[in-house]
């Protein structure tokens, strides 16, 4: 076990290219525990790329991750990651239950049943997104915004220290937004959450700091953000997020 | 049809004709529905045209160099796994050349089979059975080859149902949960190919991606799960080749080619059918 003042989170000079141009560049980022980070930024501006080099399905060009102390890839059981559902095939022939209990993969025996352990927590992890009435269901007959919840519930099922949630509101009407963030809030007692929003109107009432991405980085209290900060970032005018009126955190460097 | 009745208590051929159905919808229902589910279809598809080139290998030392020991289907087993685990490992590490390389596997691989038959003498008719195959020869070492591929597939999907299912499903969650999605994945593939291999030898190329995708397609519209969707297919395959036998036997129809056309047939009827029932709904 790694020290436990260790940051869940940690990169140090990263720079990430796919070919040529550089996605990110000099990122420093460190994300204590227990911490509730959104990252927004314009779209390509590395958001996921980010998560993918925190979970090390990718890795950097330069620089370095450390996750609860160590390389990512051994922290990737103690982190649950809901990725954006649209690549999946939506009439893939597997009901709630089967979804949800792809969380419980790598924590049993490496073939055959899943335990009546797991069956229990995939349960739990099922209602605590209000999911629990269907999970006989096909997951090609739930809607959009179930199914987002179904990737959470999966997510929890692997009993992480830290979820990162990929868009997690994308497909969700205002008020399952809410409510999905007043559950992260409760979730967030316990673990670290690290969610990807392009919706900045949720973000500053429940997260603790906010990351902008634009292929540089820059960590803030969510008391610090200022609506200045959001249009140079998106590089226009957006939907404002609640203002708590403070100066003195700048992000010229965009 | 009582003809067919007659003379299947008196014929071991007919007998092993039926057998060779049932056992074959087994391996089918369950390869298929993974093949289907993770839209492969075109890899089996290639690894089955392929196979050629091995088995035309394998002929040709038997018959100019005299290696008694080798039969086609060795040559087939061995190429159909070689192209199997080369195209695996393009489809997972160079995703964007994958329906390349898979053409370039189909069409050099029937050729070098192509060239082996010319220089090999004699009429091949194993080859030819190979592409148009006959259930109405199927030698009871034949039967046994399918139990055994029945019995591998059988114990692999029960003991890794659940993985293949994450990996078929969505691979990089599953290789965040630490699974070996690679091993899953060429082991997928091997199994494809033995099932095509196997299968090919008995029923012909044809047959086989019949097989292998129609009755899961059907199968698919129906199903919640992904055991629902392997029983319901291995059923319907049984039902087709069973029925496609008893169909073609008295007018003396090819039985492979009766099968296709009528598990074709349902194919059409069951989605119209989903179509109209999906309209009535609004």
């Amino acid at each position: 076990m790694n020290p436990m003042n260790a940051p869940a989170i940690l990169m140090k000079d990263i720079s990430f290219s796919y070919d040529g141009d550089p996605v990110l560049e000099d990122v420093n980022l460190s994300i204590p525990h227990g911490d509730f980070v959104s990252m927004v930024g314009p779209n390509g501006g590395g958001k996921t790329t980010l998560l993918k080099l925190m979970l090390g399905l990718l890795r950097p060009s330069r620089g370095e991750v450390r996750m609860f102390g160590g390389p990512p890839e051994a922290a990737r059981p103690r982190v649950g990651y809901m990725p954006q559902y649209t690549q999946l095939d939506p009439q893939f022939p597997a009901t709630v239950m089967d979804v949800a209990l792809m969380g419980r993969l790598g924590h049993g025996k490496p073939f055959g049943r899943y335990s009546r352990q797991d069956r229990e927590i995939v349960a739990r992890a099922l209602d605590q997104v209000g999911l629990c009435d269907v999970f006989r269901k096909p997951f090609s007959s739930i809607s959009g915004g179930q199914r987002q919840r179904l990737f959470i519930a999966r997510a929890l099922a692997c009993e992480p220290d830290l979820l990162l949630l990929d868009e997690p509101t994308a497909n969700l009407d205002v008020v399952m937004g809410g409510d999905l963030y007043e559950l992260l809030r409760t979730l967030n007692e316990t673990l670290t959450v690290v969610t990807v929003s392009h919706d900045i109107g949720f973000v500053s009432t429940v997260v603790k700091s906010v990351v902008c991405v634009k292929r540089r980085v820059f960590m803030h209290p969510t008391s610090e953000i200022t609506g200045e900060m959001i249009n140079a970032l998106y590089g226009s005018p957006v939907r404002m997020v609640r203002h708590n009126g403070e100066e003195g955190c700048t992000c010229h460097s965009f | 049809m009582s003809q067919f009745l007659t003379d299947v208590q008196q014929y071991a051929f007919l007998q092993h004709a039926v057998l060779t159905g049932i056992l074959a919808s087994v391996a089918c229902g369950i390869i298929g529905t993974y093949v289907v589910v993770r839209r492969i279809s075109y890899i089996a598809d290639g690894i089955a045209h392929c196979v050629l080139g091995g088995m035309g290998a394998a002929l040709y030392l038997q018959k100019v160099y005299h290696w008694n020991e080798v039969v086609p289907i060795h040559g087939a087993v061995v190429s159909a796994l070689i192209a199997a685990v080369i195209i695996g490992l393009v489809s997972l590490w160079a995703r964007q050349r994958e329906d390349t390389v898979i053409s370039a596997l189909w069409a050099v691989g029937m050729a070098v089979g192509i060239v082996f038959i010319s220089r090999t003498p004699g009429y091949n008719e194993d080859l030819m059975g190979y592409l148009f195959g006959n259930i109405l020869m199927v030698s009871s070492n034949d039967l046994w080859m399918l139990v055994g591929l029945d019995a591998i597939i059988v114990a692999m999907g029960l003991l890794f149902y659940n993985q293949f299912l994450a990996v078929c499903f969505d691979d990089e969650f599953a290789r965040l949960r630490g699974l070996p999605v690679e091993v899953f994945y060429l082991l997928l593939l091997c199994l494809t190919a033995l099932t095509v291999v196997v299968l090919a030898t008995v029923v012909g190329i044809v047959m086989v991606i019949a097989m292998l995708t129609l009755p899961v397609a059907i199968a698919g519209q129906f199903s919640k799960t992904l055991w629902g969707m392997m029983a319901v297919s291995t059923l319907l395959c049984a039902l087709f080749t069973t029925s496609g036998l008893v169909i073609s036997y008295a007018p003396d129809y090819p039985a492979g080619a009766t099968t296709i056309i009528l598990a074709g047939a349902a194919y059409l009827g069951a989605t119209t059918l989903k179509w109209a029932l999906g309209r009535g709904k609004g």
